[in-house]
């Protein structure tokens, strides 16, 4: 019977949620991996009980866990995270130079087509692919090679790579978002890289429209039409329909245009939610109402998502990786809140309803929809 | 034999209970302690010390006898009572790591 199993990460353990295609009922299991901050858990496309994770502590570093068995069981497979060559420097906040240094990763991708291999985006920024289920570790270093990395500088949440975006249609071409140097795109699997900025403002940096520098916070695509791509900038909500060489702003009606997670409808391309936050010193939803925002023109026109939402004194945010959405025929929208509450929509964001409201702050939310 | 306590999240990682006995052979230090217990289990690789430099992770700390041995050269010879397995050697975790 078809299934959706929701992966949950917080800053004190994994959650997996499930739940039959009615999404009315839900099963939590965890905390796996107890007391461990955990920036993502993520399952294989091409083999559902496949799922990788990455707990880790400011004691005692990172690990990555794999489990085959859709999160009943784990195994910790490989946490050598070694940068390629010269490790060189970026910017820090007060804007000298720093060394190159691993902390943590953040994102794991793992590719549509083959479980052994998988993606994770680190900070300090770097791409990493394993091709052996995780137990060893290259990094794409063409990346952090870039002319323009030695001055990128870390977002408040430190120099991280984020958000890793695979062209369905093209293996070779990935993009990635690094905060807050931008987003790059790649054409040739990974060897090099090119900034994809061109029509973003932001305007904490000298030149409001440089080439890199933009804290993006996250980027979505529908996997149909992979030239078009959506992107929650630090402010502005953008658009890209020639695959990133340009973008528009479609922050349209929005109560704010700040804001970190974006999400596409997986059956229609044009459809698409985000989750409006107040400034960006206040990260809570403008005037204490948690509303979801859906446009199904593709931006600029939005619609907001309040039933069964809190709408009054709600003082949360929601992670740029802690919204996702299930593939079932009518679409599941999930998201997750600092405040530990794990939002379900079984009707493409019409309603919703916590499928838990107390867990530890939520970092990440995927789902996954089983056969 | 050397008895090593490690901090519950590595207990837990490296599938353990209670103390840890490792057999260092040699002089005992604190690298050939790590060494020998990294050996056995290597999960553990990366979790005290970096994995290359072998540096001491941050808010990671080594105690042993009452004492404090987290700034002693890791090749330092430990307490001789460390060595002769009547005292144990602590792996802990700094109260600010989390």
């Amino acid at each position: 019977m078809t299934g959706v199993r929701v992966l949950v990460g917080t800053r004190k353990g994994a959650f997996t949620l499930t739940s039959d295609g009615q999404r009315r009922r839900w099963e939590v299991n965890g905390p796996h991996f107890g007391g461990w901050e955990v920036y993502h858990v993520a399952g294989s496309p091409a083999d559902p009980n496949r799922l990788f994770a990455s707990p880790s502590t400011g004691w005692f570093g990172q690990l990555i866990q794999r489990s085959d068995d859709g999160g009943a069981s784990w195994e910790p497979v490989g946490n050598q995270f070694t940068y390629d060559g010269p490790v060189g420097t970026h910017l820090w906040y007060d804007g000298t130079p720093r060394p190159w240094k691993f902390t943590r990763i953040w994102h794991l991708e793992p590719s549509s087509t083959d479980p052994d291999t998988v993606y994770a985006g680190a900070e300090d920024a770097a791409l990493f692919r394993s091709t052996d289920g995780g137990q060893t570790w290259h990094e794409l270093a063409g990346l952090r090679q870039h002319e323009s990395a030695p001055s990128w500088q870390p977002g408040a949440g430190g120099l991280c790579l984020h958000t890793i975006v695979q062209d369905p249609d093209d293996p070779e071409r990935i993009f990635v978002a690094i905060s807050a140097a931008g987003v790059f795109r790649t054409d040739d699997g990974g060897q090099t890289w090119r900034p994809a900025n061109r029509g973003l403002r932001s305007d904490g940096i000298p030149d409001p429209d440089a080439e890199v520098g933009h804290c993006v916070h996250r980027l979505a695509m529908h996997p149909s039409r992979p030239g078009v791509l959506f992107m929650q900038k630090h402010w502005d909500v953008m658009r890209s329909d020639d695959g990133g060489d340009s973008w528009r702003e479609i922050s349209g009606n929005l109560p704010s245009d700040f804001g970190f997670p974006i999400a596409v409808h997986p059956h229609e391309p044009e459809t698409i939610y985000v989750v409006p936050i107040k400034s960006d010193s206040e990260h809570y939803p403008p005037e204490g109402r948690l509303r979801v925002y859906r446009s199904r023109t593709g931006g600029t026109e939005w619609q907001p998502l309040t039933a069964g939402l809190p709408q009054s004194n709600c003082y949360v945010n929601v992670l740029r990786d802690a919204m996702a959405t299930d593939s079932l025929e009518e679409c599941g929208v999930y998201f997750g809140t600092t405040g530990g509450q794990v939002y379900a929509s079984a009707d493409d964001g019409d309603s919703w309803a916590p499928i838990v409201r107390d867990l530890p702050p939520v970092l990440s939310v995927e789902a996954q929809t089983l056969p | 034999m050397i008895r090593v306590v490690l901090p519950t999240h590595l207990r837990n990682l490296a599938h353990v209970s209670g103390e840890v006995r490792i057999d260092v052979s040699g002089q005992v230090t604190q690298r050939a302690v790590l060494d020998a217990l990294e050996a056995r289990y290597p999960v553990l690789r990366g979790t005290i010390r970096d994995r290359e430099t072998h540096q001491r992770r941050a808010f990671v700390r080594f105690f042993a006898c009452e004492r404090d041995l987290s700034q002693e050269s890791p090749d330092a010879t430990l307490p001789e009572e460390v060595a002769a397995g009547a005292e144990p050697f602590l792996v802990v975790g700094a109260m600010a790591g989390g």
